[in-house]
């Protein structure tokens, strides 16, 4: 993979794990462009019955843009795959229709699926094929003629060019991975779904991927990813769709996501440790932590009056002195989590 | 038509067979050797001629179409059921191709090595016992129809199972004892009543029959009624992996 494309990727994100201020800002002039696009991908009332009587997609209604990267984020169990799987025509849908650049999945499937490639969440190869001729198997398949540069481009790109004439057997997980993904790319598609591209991955192939997500998008190419890790919808998505029990319970853009619901803490390193909180300093949402060496304030970024400026006036005033202090942006899994267990509360109850 | 896709498969699926060439060539002729040396030589030397033709030699069509049929069958399930079963059906799937695509695919590959195979066991034969084909032409066209219907009735049964069991159970309680009652070994003159009759009912009676003619030229039943048999056949087959292709049976939640 490209180096500059890896450097990239290394500075998205700060060390601490907090957001780097400058992407967000970034991703919104995205949105923005993105919102003019057309549609690629538009699904209404989508709903999925299993046989069993299990309803694991209600009513979703989504739109991917041209060029997007969206990530579905859900907890296992959630959906992501079924949805991807009717998208794909794997699975029937019981509701709803679904158009990939305008072509009906069920009455144009031809059309529609040419645009597709698959990544699915489980390892699935022949296993005593080499990896040239599974590649080319599915360039075949999607109606491509055979083209050895093509799949020498695709080979390469994925590291897999040295291992071009192996049995899928002989290979490890990663490069199995790998493997997919290159029968999924072998036929040009405009959108990719990546399913749990990451799952299970070491260090070095999750970097890969993130690398080539990006030089896919330079290249125009759509793609919807599945994950229940945050930090990879953070990393690589626009816009972030979370999904729990077959709903979609929200679509927002990152960086807005972020903005709307993010929690924010301010972290006050003390002067001297304190053993408790004074009294004066009761009402605000304080908690000492590091035996008492720092003072942690939570506040929501969606509020009005944060009550910063109050709470260093009472603290002043209490002769409670700092040395330093931090502010950090809670991550999309600090807002996933919060988003994902409470209504799943109120649904149980 | 997606043809591309259809030589895919099947370019894809006939690599499989070279890649087991051995026990796909191997077990059939072995085993049909064997059956000259039991039937042919053996019971064989004991018995009159059938109709002017050597019994050594009016087993042969016989065992060439019950190998067919069987190759037939054992190739285009296990052809459609392994990919079910590790799971990379999903690539077909998802693709942009047809029902009737799929089928060509996977069936015709299967087919191809069905008659590949009958061909070789008919040059085995030929090795112990004289044979004459008094109509090559029809010889081929049936050892293809038969090959193409017995793939198709496999095809089917390989979506149909979804277990290894099940795979095997069709082939072994179904096809082996028609195909060791369809004629093989015996002319249905030679069979008393009932019996004769009884075993118009077995379809592979009809097949066999008319193979046998395309060698001899005689045959137990009519040629008409053969061929209609064999199309029926087939057509029921062609109905039924349509089904479930259409409705996604086992192959799609
Ligand atoms: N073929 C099936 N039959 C019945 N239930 C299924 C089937 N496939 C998935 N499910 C159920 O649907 C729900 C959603 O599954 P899935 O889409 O795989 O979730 P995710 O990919 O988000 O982990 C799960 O509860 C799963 O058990
Ligand atoms: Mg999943």
């Amino acid at each position: 993979m490209a180096p500059r494309l890896r450097q990239a990727t290394a500075a998205g994100r700060s060390p601490s794990g907090a957001v780097n201020s400058n992407l967000p800002l970034a991703s919104v002039t995205q949105i923005i462009m993105l919102g003019a696009m057309p549609a690629i991908l538009s699904i209404s009332n989508l709903s999925k019955t299993y046989a069993t009587g299990f309803t694991a997609l209600k009513s979703v209604d989504l739109e991917i843009s041209k060029g997007e990267i969206f990530a579905l984020l859900g907890p296992n169990g959630a959906g992501k795959t079924t949805l991807i799987s009717i998208i794909c025509g794997l699975t029937y849908p019981t509701t709803g229709t679904v158009t990939v650049d305008g072509f009906d999945i069920a009455r144009d499937y031809r059309a529609a699926r040419k645009q597709i490639g698959l990544v699915p969440q489980e390892l699935k190869a022949d296993a005593f094929e080499t990896v040239r001729a599974t590649v080319n198997l599915s360039r075949g398949l999607f109606g491509k003629p055979r083209d050895d540069a093509r799949v020498e481009k695709v080979l390469r790109d994925l590291s897999l060019w040295d291992k071009r004439d192996s049995k899928i057997v002989t290979l490890s997980g990663g490069m199995k991975r790998r493997v997919m993904i290159a029968k999924a790319l072998a036929h040009d598609p405009a959108v990719l779904f990546l399913d749990e591209p990451t799952a299970g991955v070491d260090v070095e192939l999750r970097r890969d991927m993130w690398a080539l997500v990006r030089q896919l998008r330079e290249q125009g190419v759509t793609i919807i990813l599945t994950t229940h890790y945050i930090e990879e919808a953070e990393e690589m998505a626009d816009r972030v769709g979370v999904i729990n029990r077959g709903e979609l319970v929200l679509v927002e853009g990152k960086a807005e996501l972020m903005r709307k619901l993010g929690k924010k803490q301010l972290t006050l390193q003390l002067q001297t440790p304190l053993n408790a909180l004074p009294e004066s300093l009761a009402a605000f949402p304080l908690e000492l932590i590091k035996s008492g060496a720092e003072l942690v304030y939570t506040y929501d970024v969606k509020q009005e009056h944060v009550g910063i400026a109050d709470l260093i006036r009472r603290l002043g005033e209490a002769g409670v002195e700092f040395k330093d202090l931090q502010t950090h942006q809670s991550s999309l899994e600090d807002i996933f989590i919060n988003l994902v267990n409470e209504p799943a509360q109120e649904i149980s109850a | 038509m997606n043809w591309r896709a259809v030589k895919a498969i099947y370019l894809f699926e006939m690599h499989r067979t070279w890649r087991t060439l051995m026990q796909s060539v191997l077990a059939p002729v072995i085993s049909t050797a064997l059956y000259f040396v039991v039937f042919g030589s053996a019971i064989g030397s004991r018995m009159k001629s059938v109709d002017g033709v050597p019994y050594g030699a009016f087993i042969v069509p016989g065992l060439i179409i019950m190998q067919t049929m069987t190759q037939s069958v054992s190739n285009a399930s296990f052809g459609i059921y392994f990919p079910k079963f590790v799971g990379t059906i999903y690539e077909v799937l998802s693709a942009p191709v047809s029902f009737f695509e799929v089928v060509l695919g996977y069936v015709g590959a299967a087919a191809s090595k069905a008659i590949i195979l009958g061909l070789i066991i008919l040059a085995t034969a030929s090795i112990f016992v004289p044979v004459r084909i008094e109509h090559p032409l029809f010889m081929v066209l049936f050892l293809i129809a038969t090959a193409t219907t017995f793939s198709l009735f496999g095809f089917v049964i390989g979506i149909w199972a979804d277990n290894f069991e099940k795979l095997q159970m069709v082939p072994l309680l179904v096809l082996t004892p028609l195909s060791f009652l369809g004629g093989s070994f015996y002319s249905l003159a030679m069979l008393p009543q009932p019996w004769r009759t009884v075993t118009l009912f077995n379809p592979v009676v009809y097949l066999i029959s008319v193979f046998r003619w395309s060698f001899f030229g005689f045959a137990d039943v009519q040629i008409g009624a053969s061929l209609a048999a064999i199309l029926i056949f087939m057509g029921v087959c062609l109905g039924i992996a349509g089904w479930m292709f259409k409705t996604g049976y086992r192959l799609k939640a």
